[in-house]
Parts: C-alpha cells; structure tokens; sequence
C-alpha cells in the first residue's frame, strides 16, 4: 500500500544564510530506508535547517547535494519531492475541514472523487478523527490539530515523512501520548521519517537513530543506546540525561578525586576527569567499601525516587538517585558507590 | 447606557440628514417619481451605471496592484523597500483635485503620454478628461489606501502554510489560490470596500478632470447648482448614500465580524 521507504543522503550540504551565517557546517548523512532518524540538539545547532534541506524548503550552498535513492534532487523544490511535512504549528489549512485539509494533496494530484474519499476516510480513522471529519480546524484541540496535520501528510502517501519538532506545542501529558501514537505509526508504516526536536526524551522514545547536533555540526550518530552511554563527547554526554563529572587524576589502582577514589579501570592516558550518570551511583551501606564520602546539599522528593545533590568538595556537585522512601537532610553525611562500568572518560 | 453617544452621533449624523435628505427628494416637481427616474431617465440611469462601473474597475484594478505589490514588498526586503512604500503611499496626502490634475500632466492634452505616442508616430494620445482618465486617477488615489492594508495583512500570513501546500504538490499558484488569498481574504474585502466606497464618492478629481464626466457626484453638483433641480440632486444623494452603505454592509457581513472594525 504504502510507497517503497526512501533512502536519502546528504553529501556535503552546508547553507550559509544571505546575511552570512552559518547555520550548517558541510554535513554528510546517510538516512536508512524504512528508519526513524531523530534530529537532536539544543536551538540554533542546524536541525531544522537540516530537514529543511531535506524536504527542498531550503538549498545548500554549492558542492552540496541531497540524492533520493542515489537520484540526485538537490535541485527540486519540495513540491516535486513527494515528501510529507509535519509542523510544529501545524499548518492547517483554517480556511478547510478536517477532512479538506487532509484530502488537499489528493486533490492536488487530482485522485478520481471515489479515491479521494475512501483515502480521507482511511486516514480519518487511521487517526481516530472520524467524529471531527467536518469540523472547522480552529475548533480542534491541540493534539487533534496535529492528528490532522499527520494524516494531510500521510494521505499522499509521501516517500519520506519529516517532522519539525511536532510534539512541542504540547502539553506535558498530551505529548506522551501522541509520542507513542507517532512511534506506533512510523513503525507499522515502515516509513523513513526524520523527527527534529530538542527533546531528548523525545529522541530517546522515537529514535532508530539519533543525530546530535551543535553549532551546525554533527556531534555524533548512533543509537539511543550508543548515545545515552557511549557519548562521543563531553557535550553530547552532558545533552543527554544528566552525567556527574569528577576531576582528579588516574593512579594505578583507580581515579583518585575529592571525597575518595572511583574503581576505573586502567585507561592507559592518564584521565583528568570521569563522568558517570546519576543511576550508576548507590548510596553505600558499608561506609569501609564506599568509593566516596560527601555530604547532601539538596534533596528532592520526585514521587518516585528521590534526587540528591551531593557535595564531595569537588566544583559541582554530585546528582545522585536514591529510593523514594529513603529520606535526607542537607548536611547529612552520606557514602557513594559508583559501579565501575558506569565510569567515563572523554 | 454606554452606546448612548454612538446613538447620538448616528441619528444626529446618518438618520436625521438621510431622513431629510429623503424626503427632499420626493418634494420637486416630480414629486417621489424622483427616484424612479433615476432608474427611467437615461441620463441618470447611465450616470449611476457609469458610477458604479468606474467605482468596480478601480476597486478590481487596485486590488490587483495593491494585492501583488503588497506581498511582495512585505516579503523582500530590498534596499530602497521602505522608501518605495513611502513613495506609494503619498498619495494618501493629496486631495482629489490635485491627483486630477496630476492625471492632466500625464494624459492631458500636452500630457507625458500624448507627447509619447506623437513622437513615436502615432496620434497624439488624450483620455485625462474621460471614464479613463477618471479611472486611473482613481486607481493612483486608491492603492495607498489598500496596500498599507494588504502588507499589514500578508505580514500575518504563516508561511508554514505555503509550505505545508507546498509539500503537498501544490503548484505557487495553487499556493497563492488555496493559501494566500484566503488568508487576505478579510483585508481584500474590508479595503476594497472603502475602495469602491471612496471611488463612488469622489468629487474633487472628476470636477478636475471635466465638467463633462456624467458620475453620479457630477450630476448632482449639475443639478444643485445649474439647474437649481434641489429635489433630484437630494434623491441623487440619497440612492448615491445608500449604494455605498449597502456595499459596506454587504462587505462587512462577506468579511465576518473579524474585519467589521476595519471596514
């Protein structure tokens, strides 16, 4: 039913803005067909610009091209792109229903009535918006504005689907929910789609694979298991969840810091500094086996653990994560144990 | 209670002179047949007719100008943009008798265009004291007064709805009928409205362009001041003052009550 995923390759795109920025450094990208790749990175780091290069919205500066499965067609605009946009605002049509906006690119295509029909019809229940078919866009809420926008997108069956932070507009609770709606989609359509947010959750939730990207460059490709604990580099580490880092220095026998000594195994290049993420710590029961002794600045209680500032005299201090019915108090003595395969170093 | 001076401005303002203005029509010597000439009688049937034509042509014209010109010039920003919006928008300053003079210099008898198409062999080239010349003094009257309009309305035009059409195959125009017009839709309406309005009215550049032109405000004068004919120039009035009304109303209900204020 659906078109065959789309396999698409950046090579070389850079886009400087007239005025002169930069907003893209030379990007190479290979985009599997059929995968969820997630664009991440805080603003101003070129994810939109990236998928806007993609989608034909944007052009990149000369040398750069965009291929289609190996066809080139960096110079094609979106509209003979066949690829499916969903925006942040939404970008309903205010003037159509629920139903015109999602018929409007089969009307565009110019689809025998009879198609066109049974597609919107297929698409409003793919979307549960049956109910809402004749409904003015205006008098939809937000999360049924962006069903609607998803279904316009998919009802032309589009070669790719590109999403431009789609979820940010929403509330908290809201944006869960049609996170999974979108995962639970893209994944029974097989389609290639490229999700662009700042959200790491978002990232983490949706992503086959994640680009993490700063100041128009890549920072690092790889899967959200690859990301999450194999950061290439101290920012996508500290992007990325929250990750504690400690300064001292490798001995023989570990990591020598403020408040103790961390079991890192030999590295061989003398690290200045270990990060390891807040999970990766217990609260020692033992006070003669732990690795480190401080003392707790900050508690928060979060409902279902409870989150711990802890100063080991180093500069920053510690995040740490305990049970939630364990109870502290600043100024409290505490030990730590961080598990070795947890440590760091970059 | 706080409608009470809008009530008092309207009756003092609208009701009592149209009241008036009324029943002076049906006071003359043809008594209330005085507005049934005006459908009968030749000369004022065709005055109204060419009232109402020159007044659609110069709204279509402007809207068309004003509608290109506005969106382009709020889209790209161009060194110079903000002077040419300045220049376009002078006229706003000019009252009627000086834009028809101006319509003189241009296509008047020793006119810019007729020394133009002389010197390129043709017949000396004069329409300033016509229809024609009426028209284009209007239209250069009446483009200041839509296009600050249309900008203001194209600036609040999301471009992620072109996109998304866009996206969808749309063709730019395709974009510009499912997208932009709609979206300047309330503008349109509300501007040409005054537009037309302004254009029914307008005295000032058909008394300088010449006596000559039957416009219905040109045969009212005529009939008020030559003819001393007080009852027929009062109907005149009264149906020239209803015309517009009903265009406004008309416009004002096409808009919706988002653009009533700006009508």
């Amino acid at each position: 039913m659906n078109p065959v995923p789309l396999a698409i390759r950046l090579e070389g795109c850079a886009r400087t803005f007239a005025d002169g920025t930069r907003a893209l450094e030379p990007l190479d990208l290979d985009i599997r067909a059929g995968e969820t790749l997630v664009l991440l990175g805080p603003s101003g780091c070129g994810k939109t610009t990236t998928l806007r290069l993609i989608a034909g919205l944007e052009r990149p500066d000369a040398g750069g091209r965009v291929l289609f499965d190996g066809e080139d067609v960096t110079a094609r605009g979106i509209e003979a792109r066949h690829v499916g946009m969903v925006f942040q605002s939404y970008a309903l049509f205010p003037n159509m229903t629920v139903a015109e906006n999602i018929g409007y690119g089969l009307r565009i295509r110019k689809l025998p009535i009879r198609e066109q029909r049974a597609r919107v019809g297929e698409m409003l229940a793919m979307m549960r918006l049956e109910a809402l078919a004749d409904r003015a866009v205006d008098q939809l809420s937000g999360g049924q504005r962006q069903r609607v926008a998803l279904a316009r997108a998919l009802a032309v069956r589009p070669r790719a689907l590109l999403l431009d932070e789609p979820l940010t507009a929403l509330d908290a609770q809201l944006r869960d929910t049609l996170r999974m709606e979108i995962n639970l989609l893209l994944r029974g359509l097989g389609i290639t789609a490229i999700y662009v947010t700042h959200d790491q959750a978002e990232a983490m939730a949706l992503g086959d694979r994640i680009v993490v990207m700063a100041h128009g460059r890549v920072a690092q490709v790889g899967t959200p298991r690859d990301i999450y604990h194999r950061p290439a580099s101290a920012f996508v580490a500290d992007f990325i969840g929250t990750m504690n880092r400690v300064r001292g220095s490798e001995t023989a026998d570990g990591f020598a810091c403020a408040g103790g000594r961390l079991r890192l195994p030999p590295t061989g290049r003398g690290a200045a500094a270990v990060m390891f993420r807040p999970e990766d710590v217990r609260i020692a029961a033992d006070d003669e086996t732990a690795d480190l002794a401080g003392t707790v600045t900050a508690s928060f209680y979060l409902g279902d653990r409870t989150r711990l500032f802890v100063d080991i005299g180093d500069e920053c201090p510690l995040t740490v994560e305990s049970s939630a019915r364990c109870t502290f108090r600043p100024g409290q003595a505490i030990r730590l144990n961080v598990q070795p395969d947890g440590l760091l170093v970059l | 209670m706080f409608l009470l001076p809008a009530a008092i401005f309207f009756i003092a303002f609208f009701i009592l002179p149209m009241g008036r203005l009324f029943i002076v029509g049906g006071s003359g010597s043809r008594g209330w047949s005085a507005y049934a000439a005006i459908l009968t009688d030749a000369v004022y049937f065709n005055a109204l007719l060419a009232t109402l034509g020159v007044a659609a042509a110069t709204t279509v014209t402007t809207l068309l100008v004003s509608g290109v010109a506005g969106v382009f010039l709020q889209r790209h920003p161009f060194p110079g943009n903000r002077l040419l919006v300045s220049l376009l928008t002078l006229p706003l300053a000019f009252p009627g008798v000086v834009i028809g003079f101006m319509v003189i210099m241009l296509a008047g008898r020793q006119g810019l265009i007729g020394t133009l198409t002389q010197a390129l062999g043709g017949d000396r080239l004069v329409f300033a004291y016509s229809l024609a010349g009426l028209f284009m003094g209007y239209v250069y009257f009446s483009i200041p007064r839509t296009l600050l309009t249309i900008m203001a309305a194209a600036e609040k035009l999301d471009p992620r709805l072109e996109e998304a059409a866009r996206s969808l195959g749309a063709s730019t125009w395709r974009v510009v009928r499912d997208v932009i017009l709609p979206g300047l839709k309330p503008a349109l309406i509300s501007s040409g409205a005054i537009c037309f309005a302004t254009a029914v009215g307008a005295f000032g550049t058909a008394f300088t362009l010449a006596t000559r032109i039957d416009v219905l405000p040109m045969v009212i004068y005529t009939e008020f001041t030559l003819s001393a004919n007080i009852a027929m120039a009062a109907a005149l009035s009264f149906v020239l003052g209803a015309v517009t009304w009903l265009v406004l109303a008309l416009a004002r209900s096409a808009a919706g009550s988002t653009v009533a204020a700006a009508g």
